[in-house]
């Protein structure tokens, strides 16, 4: 007989569910899933007890995928089919990639993205980041015992518009919801400022395999609030790997080399690197594809003296981002160290010399993102618990439009807060004009050729004014992920012509389901389900918000009639919940999200009073 | 319901002066944020979201405006009625313009030749001009109340605030 349960006073009857929601860092090496689990979180491991996935993807012919270090094995036998560091192909061209040379790749290049030929087809590097995040969502919803309600997926914070968006589009072709993009030196600084409950200004310097990232946070009484962010979105640990592997192929007076003896020394390269962090000097040694034998021995001075320039050129950005937050070194209270590079003893002394001060690095350098992610995810999810915070980021990268002699005009500059929106007017250059060329760019240089092309739209529909009599008002709109939207309007006569764009990396919402519905076709999953699936999860979240908000607010916000109609369409949504008719579904939902914004609208202006008096009572004798 | 037009100061509870405590402003402005940012309402519904999402795009705007002196000045002439930017002011005493020209030279030998030290010369120069300024736009503004001259005096704080931008950048081209 099942036991009559008793609820705390005060507390709802109702238990409260714990929203299963995770936090993805998916590095160009290696990519870890986490969650909170009992107010902790915790890195889930694969099912032989390993925490990372190495982020390797190998395609077959038969159109199968091995994921991890099942793909990883097979790097210099498969080294066509056998992707690695796709991070860094992410929102790029092939005339983005410095290094093609060195990669063993059939590219092939797309309008916007780079796509790569494989023996099961050309994928782009967003479906090849979507089997990394397909694979770390079956090994949480295995450990956790259920679906997912959504995830925090990472990302450098030098990543541009591009870069993003195609992350974004990966995890939807994962099937998983996003509930945030989050940056990951600013994960990781969570995940150091609640488990030392620190106060004061902290830079996380943050040296992975394929990207750096420096920022600069305040952190006080729960705000992590991110003063200036800056690094290299293609400078990591991969580097200081070809620098060896270009010193091989020196030292053993080799010029070309196949493909497979390529990818056989670049990992070489990388287990020399690696052991050279615990011992002053290593042996290389490899056959290769031609018999030859490859034996040298590598000391770590020669390596540093060989990587000199890499280490100081992470100091760049720690210089710019300091100078943005009006700083000096000696201001940062602590340097997190956070990235599998960061454990190169060259990389520690530099970053201590720097900033006078020894490096952080009591957190593993590894998990620290991860876990970082999860916390963040488990606040979205609505699992809160007492220690709540708030994070504050910006944007890396300056966004402009392009003017007249292709120079650039600033709409937004870098270390913004975001979420923003910003407006600009602009006007017409010639008589009688009445359409406008509206290129939207991302970038720190004065000239367009120098930025990063991000989107190009036109306005039309201008009516015929004189030269500079037209109004036309561009707003951009950055949204907590980090992603813009850009939205023109010609103002002066009233006539509204309106146009919305999304920077042109990313996917249409076409393009994604016809690569879900691909997708689903071999996992043998059926859309239409997992369509109802995720309606029923939407109505369900809106009824929990909404009954909550009832329960709080309703007797002070709304009058007794307005208070009916919405509990009709709560109960009209709870009947359309329990059938399995999509379209009703969408339909109740719908119609609670609509009868609901006016209560909405008074919630927030309480939100706002609440804050005003807050601070004014303190205010008044200042 | 209370009005997405109030202006800047209102919503942050700050008197409207220049001469503000930075602390004071970030202080509101975390405030503010705890109560109205997007991720407090993660789990609310539709509108509530979008709300929120507006609400903190127009407190980070307030915010941007509020704690850099040059946006501060000018928004407080525009309160009381003052476009300090209008095309049409453009007259500048002519020492003032020359000992503008004369930095910008040297802005641009020390680019050229990547020289640190004269950068950061330079920079403490025109530092103290704009601190000057600053001071000046103070006395205006909040004491005398002479917005015409305050307006004046923003349109020379303006050329030394951009080069001083342009200082800011300098050092990235050089340091790379
Ligand atoms: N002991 C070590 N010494 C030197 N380098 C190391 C060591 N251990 C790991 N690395 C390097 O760290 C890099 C991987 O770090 P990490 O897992 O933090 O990167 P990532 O998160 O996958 O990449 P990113 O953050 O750039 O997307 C690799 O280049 C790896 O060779
Ligand atoms: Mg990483």
């Amino acid at each position: 007989m099942a036991l009559l349960q008793i609820a705390e006073p005060g507390q709802s009857t109702a238990p409260h569910e714990h929203r299963l929601a995770v936090g993805i860092d998916l590095g160009t090496t290696n990519s870890l899933v986490a969650t909170v689990r009992n107010g902790i979180a915790v890195v889930l491991n694969d099912e032989h007890g390993r925490s990372l996935l190495p982020s390797v993807v190998r395609y077959r012919p038969d159109g199968s995928v091995q994921v991890g270090y099942e793909a990883q094995a097979q790097a210099s036998l498969d080294p066509h089919n056998t992707i690695i560091s796709v991070k860094r192909f992410m929102g790029r061209g092939i005339k983005d990639l410095p290094d093609v040379a060195t990669l063993p790749y059939h590219f092939v290049d797309a309008p916007g993205m780079v796509q790569i030929k494989t023996a099961a087809g050309v994928k782009s590097p967003v479906e090849v980041s979507a089997e990394i995040l397909r694979a770390l969502k079956r090994r949480a919803e295995a450990a956790l015992g259920g679906e997912l309600i959504g995830a925090v997926i990472t990302v450098p914070a030098y990543f541009d518009d591009a870069q993003r968006q195609a992350t974004k589009d990966a995890a939807r072709l994962a099937g998983l919801n996003v509930l945030r993009l989050l940056n990951e030196p600013t994960a990781a600084a969570i995940a150091y400022g609640l488990d030392n409950a620190a106060e004061g200004i902290y830079a996380v310097y943050d040296l992975g395999g394929g990207t750096f990232d420096f920022s600069i946070l305040r952190l006080t009484k729960g705000v992590f609030e991110v003063m200036a962010t800056s690094g290299d979105s293609a400078l990591g640990g991969d580097d200081f790997d070809r620098r060896i592997y270009c010193w091989i192929l020196e030292q053993a007076g080799l010029h070309a080399v196949t493909d497979h003896d390529k990818a056989l020394l670049l990992a070489k390269a990388r287990e020399a690197k690696e052991m050279l962090s615990e011992q002053p000097a290593v042996r290389i040694t490899a056959v290769l594809s031609s018999g030859e034998l490859i034996d040298l021995t590598l000391t770590e001075d020669t390596f540093n003296a060989m990587t000199e320039s890499l280490v100081t050129k992470t100091l760049q950005p720690c210089r710019k981002a300091l100078r943005d937050a009006g700083l000096k070194p000696a201001d940062i209270k602590g340097v997190v160290m956070v990235g599998g590079s960061t454990r190169i003893p060259r990389i520690q002394a530099a970053v201590g010399e720097f900033f006078g001060q020894t490096p952080l690095n009591n957190l593993d350098p590894d998990k620290v993102v991860a876990l970082g992610a999860a916390m963040q995810a488990n606040v979205l999810a609505g699992n809160k618990g007492q220690d709540d915070w708030l994070l504050l980021d910006v944007v890396p990268l300056s966004l402009g439009i392009e003017t007249m002699g292709g120079l650039v005009e600033k709409i937004i500059p870098r270390n913004s807060t975001i979420p923003l929106a910003r407006a600009q007017e602009f006007t017409t250059f010639k008589d009688g004009q009445t359409a406008m060329m509206i290129h939207v760019v991302q970038g720190e240089r004065e000239l367009v050729s120098d930025c990063r092309s991000l989107a190009r739209f036109e306005l039309r529909g201008i009516p015929p004014m004189v030269a500079g009599a037209a109004r036309v008002r561009v707003t951009f709109q950055v949204d907590a992920d980090g992603l813009l939207s850009v939205t023109a309007r010609e103002l002066s006569t009233g006539v509204e012509a309106h146009i919305e764009v999304k920077p042109s990396y990313g996917l249409t919402d076409e393009e994604i389901a016809r690569m879900l519905q691909d997708s689903y076709a071999h996992a043998s999953e059926d859309m239409a389900a997992r369509n109802l699936a995720e309606a029923r999860v939407d109505g369900q979240r809106l009824l929990e918000a909404t009954r909550s908000a009832l329960a709080t607010d309703g007797e002070a916000l709304l009058s007794a009639e307005e208070r009916a109609v919405i509990e009709s369409l709560v109960a009209a949504l709870e009947r359309a919940l329990a059938g399995d008719d999509l379209k009703a579904i969408k339909q109740a939902t719908d119609a609670l999200n609509q009868g609901t914004v006016e209560f909405a609208a008074r919630r927030m202006d309480a939100s706002v009073k609440r804050a005003l008096t807050g601070h004014r009572l303190e205010e008044i004798d200042v | 319901m209370l009005d997405f037009n109030r202006n800047h100061f209102e919503l942050f509870g700050l008197r409207p002066a220049f001469r503000l405590n930075r602390s004071e402003i970030d202080r509101a402005y975390r405030e503010i944020q705890t109560e109205i940012h997007p991720d407090r309402f993660a789990h609310a519904g539709e509108a509530e979201q979008r709300l929120a999402m507006q609400w903190t795009a127009r407190v980070n705007e307030a915010y941007a405006t509020l704690r850099e002196p040059f946006e501060r000045a000018r928004y407080l002439l525009e309160l009381n009625g003052v476009q300090a930017m209008d095309a049409r002011n453009t007259a500048m005493p002519a020492d003032f313009l020359m000992q503008q020209m004369a930095w910008r030279e040297r802005l641009e030998q020390a680019k050229a030749q990547a020289d640190i030290a004269s950068l950061q010369g330079l920079d403490q120069e025109v530092r103290a001009q704009a601190d000057a300024l600053e001071r000046e736009l103070a006395e205006l503004i909040d004491e005398r109340h002479d917005y015409a001259q305050a307006a004046e005096t923003l349109r020379k704080y303006r050329f030394v605030d951009k080069l001083l931008a342009e200082v800011e950048a300098a050092y990235d081209e050089i340091e790379g």
